[in-house]
């Protein structure tokens, strides 16, 4: 008898029960939560602004930060290239608005970065002055011509440096010659009276002790910059034809030549090619409650950017919905508590520890009955989503936003291959 | 240049010269999203002088080529950030101009319709 029970407990296992242990896997039962739970997902994938500071603005970036859990926090080449997108708002000559999704923060921080001080542009950078008898000092002309922006591909010239001739390949030549004739009202210099000389510097070099050779100018320059095709049809100027350069009165004169360069943002701010570049996270404004009849408009009516609605719902009654949460520049109005009594204050401090634990919905029933001016305030979630930038792109006119910003790129594939290069 | 210990080459930090927090915390996120990852950051030494230092610690592997692939995989996100934003760019220009032949297409209709109706009524 006893052997007859040892053998029912010695099954032995098929081959298809040892596939099936092989490929179990917990999370495919029915009853097992897949994905994190809301509170944690809330963490991971959202920045909450509340009205003292944000909370989980620094994201979990290891990539097994959720491996107990079975999600993959990892931001590898895969996932990446699945779930990155980019929207065009806007696009324009000069600006730019777009959408980039699923890029991590460091690398959309290094593209800006990256706009502002590494793209290189052209600029004014030495200006040789023979008459100067305006009242603008020539260190202070000089400056100015500096940041007047240039529209010219800096991708067609070289840099100069130091042991370098200035030639067609590296510089740009401006001439600026203006006069106010006596008895003339006081007159205004633009920034159209900048011509460009294609053929090169027409100033003369002095040379030591006479020489009968040619006389050389300041630029050897061995072919026209006319003639290359890109310059042929667009001459080079200045980006905006009305900036003020200098304004003479009568009898005053300006006589000088600007030699413009290649250069980057890092070295002088003239030489950055966008007005600016920043970008912002996507907000996400979410109701915890309904918002009726008086709360609704007292909601709308406080947003400056306007971004509730009131919908009605028949019945005359009315509610607040969300109706552009993109425009919100999370000045956090909406949450603001209005005109604190002594009472009110004393709740905000309780709101304060409450949020600190992360649960507000509990109490929030309890904090609606607060006297303050504004009673439905907690009831306003104000988040940023991660990973999901609103990018702004303004170019001061030299090239097209879309351009700069596939060049910083590069820039960016560039330093990579750099120190790859030097570790190898 | 890579400062670690001959014995054991999987803890390492790599000076980087001429190089700022662009590249560093770009290089960084990248670098703790690797499994084999114990230790990834960086620090700027003095804000006046142009290095970088990163500092990677592995599970076992030389930490000269954990850094590497971080680096590799870098340049592969930007590859394709650059083809989906420049696909991105040329499907809104497209669109712009189906949007602007549509709307003169329509002004022109209008045009002829009122044209029409002039003549109808003299």
């Amino acid at each position: 008898m006893e052997s007859d029970g040892e053998e029912e407990v010695r099954r032995i296992v098929t081959d298809e029960e040892k596939l099936e242990a092989q490929n179990f896997n917990i999370f495919d039962l029915p009853d097992v939560p897949k994905g994190l739970p809301p509170h944690l997902e809330l963490q991971r994938t959202r920045v909450v602004c509340e009205v003292k500071a944000p909370l989980h603005a620094t994201g979990t970036i290891y990539s097994g930060a959720y491996i107990s859990s079975g999600v993959d926090n990892s931001v590898n080449l895969e996932n990446f290239s699945e779930n990155f997108k980019v929207d065009v708002i806007s696009l324009t000559k000069t600006d730019m608005v777009f959408d980039m999704i699923g890029i991590p923060p460091g690398v959309a921080n290094a593209f800006r970065r990256i706009l502002l001080a590494e793209l290189p542009s052209m600029a004014i950078e030495k200006v040789f002055v023979v008459n100067n008898t305006s009242i603008i000092q020539d260190e202070v002309l000089a400056h100015r011509l500096g940041l007047i922006p240039i529209v010219a591909d800096p991708r067609l010239f070289e840099y100069l440096s130091e042991n370098d001739q200035p030639n067609e390949r590296n510089t740009i030549v401006f001439k600026l010659h203006v006069k106010c004739p006596k008895g003339d009202p006081r007159r205004k210099v633009l920034s159209s009276e900048l011509k460009w000389l294609p053929n090169g510097s027409e100033l003369l070099k002095e040379s030591a002790g006479g020489s009968t050779t040619n006389p050389k100018t300041h630029t050897s320059f061995s072919r026209s910059q006319d003639s290359f095709p890109e310059f042929a049809d667009n001459p080079i100027m200045p980006s905006f034809q009305d900036i003020l350069i200098a304004k003479l009165g009568p009898g005053q004169e300006i006589e000088l030549e600007a030699h413009a360069v290649k250069g980057i943002g890092k070295t002088h701010a003239k030489w950055s090619p966008v007005a600016t570049a920043w970008y912002r996270m996507f907000p996400e404004v979410i109701l915890l409650k309904e918002f009726e009849g008086k709360h609704a408009e007292e909601l709308v009516k406080v947003c400056p950017r306007k971004v509730f609605d009131i919908e009605e719902m028949g019945q005359g009654r009315k509610r607040a919905t969300v109706a552009r949460p993109r425009d919100c520049s999370l000045c956090r109005e909406c949450l603001r508590e209005g005109d604190e009594t002594i009472e009110g204050e004393a709740k905000s401090k309780g709101k304060a520890e409450a949020k600190s634990e992360g649960k507000t919905e509990a109490k929030s029933e309890g904090k609606a009955e607060a006297k303050g001016k504004r009673d439905w305030v907690d009831q306003v979630a104000l988040r940023r989503v991660k990973n999901h930038f609103i990018f702004t792109i303004e170019s001061t006119g030299s090239q097209p936003p879309d351009v700069l910003f596939t060049e910083a790129v590069k820039i960016l594939e560039d330093k990579c291959e750099r120190v790859i290069s030097e570790l190898s | 240049m890579e400062h670690g210990s001959f014995k054991d080459n999987s803890h390492a930090t790599f000076t980087l010269g001429e190089e700022d927090h662009t590249l560093a915390n770009a290089v960084r996120f990248v670098l703790n999203q690797d499994p084999r990852v114990t230790v990834g950051a960086y620090t700027i030494p003095h804000p006046s002088l142009e290095k970088v230092n990163i500092r990677v610690q592995t599970t076992g592997d030389p930490a000269k080529e954990v850094f590497k692939d971080a680096c590799q995989e870098l340049m592969q996100m930007n590859r394709h950030v650059r083809s989906v934003f420049d696909k991105a760019v040329t499907e809104y220009k497209a669109e712009e101009e189906r949007k602007v032949k549509k709307a003169a297409e329509e002004l022109q209709r209008q045009r002829e319709l009122f044209g029409s109706m002039d003549i109808e009524s003299n």
